[in-house]
């Protein structure tokens, strides 16, 4: 018990839904965000749409970071989202990036999905996206 | 979207929400002046739960025996439990990746278990400085068992032991022999060692050389430890699933043994004491010297001292007088 300045950092949830096994992608973004001073919770491979809310509900975050690249994200993105406001959670930023066509992001987004990123998208752009949507997010929330 | 009140959120605890649960521990990490009077309304219901702490060398497997101890004693339905997984932040950015989940899978889905990473941020000695508070809604929350793995990176983490009721140390035939484990304090500190990855080779001579060094320290062991708990050396490996039963056990017998010693009920009372203790260190700092140069109620005055080239002891006696009110010693 050391500082005293009341501190709020924010919390990412770094996920992998479905089955591919390429994580490198999730592995550049969660150390980029940590680069800039959030706290990442990195999920590892395989994670079922159950599985990533339950891991948002006990950590709290602020944001949650779906990473994709087998196709698959117009069947888990959507669970996770529903899933998602089940639980309460719907104040949570939930965004991702990976192979998904503008198209099927348009889609999302209609869905409450925040921002999708392509391949190629520059880390930095990612990390100031996440730190401005989850402060004018929690500047509507007390606590 | 529409946070709710305080009241609400005991509420929403006192009915088994997680949602709440959660919250509560990242107002407790937030230093969120709220947490203050949420956490003296909980304290009640804390000091049920086995607090049990694991720390050990990187690489030792800490995670992955912690699963092994939830799958053991969730599939042996006894009752929640609650884990506090610590993982270091970066002192550069201040950011941290908190991995330990990864190996915490066993479990996932089962609502008698919570999970809760937390990063280190600003303290030392393997834990954060909210990891008592979240031990403690976890407490309230039910849990029979509360697990608290350290950051596991000095070879010193001995702040686990003086919060937690029995402390696993996890080593692996890697971690180096029984010097450096008797360097690095683990001797005085351990209740139980789980020697892991024992499907590798070196487990059982790590294991002969710790029985061999606790047999020598007999004397300290047992003066740091309950009368007569002699420290169990287990191999286990939990990737094959190996020893983990025994290891289970062994941290229950612990338990066990401070009831009949009435020791249980003395060290949650010593807890609740040092805890007061550090709160009150830390409101003193944060009223007398503030997050800065010259700020505070006495950061004015120090620094007058040092420029005036007071002896630091004086300066320190001076000050230390003006915050009990004592008149100037000449």
């Amino acid at each position: 018990m050391s500082g005293e300045v009341p501190t709020k950092k924010i919390r990412v949830l770094i996920a992998k839904p479905g089955l591919d096994g390429h994580d490198r992608g999730a592995k550049v973004i969660a150390s980029a965000l940590r680069d800039r001073g959030f706290e990442v919770i990195y999920t590892g491979l395989h994670q079922t749409p159950e599985m990533i809310v339950e891991a948002a509900v006990q950590e709290d975050v602020d944001a949650i970071g779906l990473s994709i690249l087998s196709g698959a994200h117009m069947a888990l993105f959507p669970k996770v989202k529903r899933l998602l406001d089940e639980a309460g959670l719907s104040h949570v930023l939930l965004t991702g990036g990976g192979i998904i066509p503008a198209e099927d992001a348009r889609a999302l987004e209609a869905q409450g999905f925040a921002k999708l990123f392509g391949p190629g998208t520059p880390t930095s752009e990612v990390c100031e996206y996440i730190e401005r949507a989850v402060r004018e997010r929690s500047s509507a929330e007390p606590a | 979207m529409v946070e709710r009140a305080e009241g609400d959120l005991l509420e929403r605890f006192a009915r088994g929400e997680r949602t709440a649960c959660a919250r509560l521990i990242t107002l407790a990490e937030a230093r969120d002046p709220r947490f203050a009077s949420l956490y003296d309304r909980l304290a009640a219901r804390t000091g049920h739960a086995h607090r049990v702490g694991l720390t050990g060398p990187p690489g030792a497997g800490k995670s992955s025996v912690v699963d092994q101890l939830l799958r053991y004693w969730r599939e042996a339905d006894l009752g929640k439990i609650g884990v506090v997984a610590v993982d270091p932040s970066s002192p550069f950015s201040g950011g941290a990746l908190l991995g330990d989940r990864v190996r915490m899978s066993s479990r996932l889905g089962d609502p008698q278990v919570f999970i809760r990473s937390m990063a280190s941020r600003d303290a030392h000695g393997g834990l954060a400085h909210a990891s008592v508070e979240a031990c403690d809604v976890l407490d309230a929350w039910g849990a029979e068992r509360v697990l608290l793995e350290t950051v596991g990176v000095g070879q010193v983490e001995y702040e686990v032991s003086r919060v937690c009721d029995t402390t696993v140390v996890v080593l692996h035939p890697g971690s180096g022999d029984s010097v450096q484990a008797m360097k690095a304090g683990l001797l005085e500190l351990a209740h139980v060692f789980a020697i892991n990855k024992d499907d590798q080779p070196g487990g059982e001579r790590l294991a002969a050389d710790l029985e061999e060094m606790l047999e020598l320290r007999s004397d300290l062991v047992r003066e740091r430890a309950l009368l007569g708990w002699k420290p169990p050396v287990l191999r286990v490996s939990a990737r094959e699933g190996r020893g983990i039963d025994a290891l289970a056990n062994a941290i229950d017998a612990h338990r066990r043994e401070l009831e009949r010693q009435g020791a249980f009920a003395e060290v949650r009372r010593e807890r609740k004491a040092a805890h007061v203790r550090a709160l009150v260190e830390s409101a003193l700092h944060a009223r007398f010297f503030g997050s800065g140069r010259g700020r505070g109620e006495l950061g004015e005055e120090l620094e007058r001292g040092l420029d005036a080239g007071e002896g630091p002891y004086a300066l320190a006696a001076r000050l230390v007088a003006r915050i009990a009110g004592e008149e100037p010693q000449r």
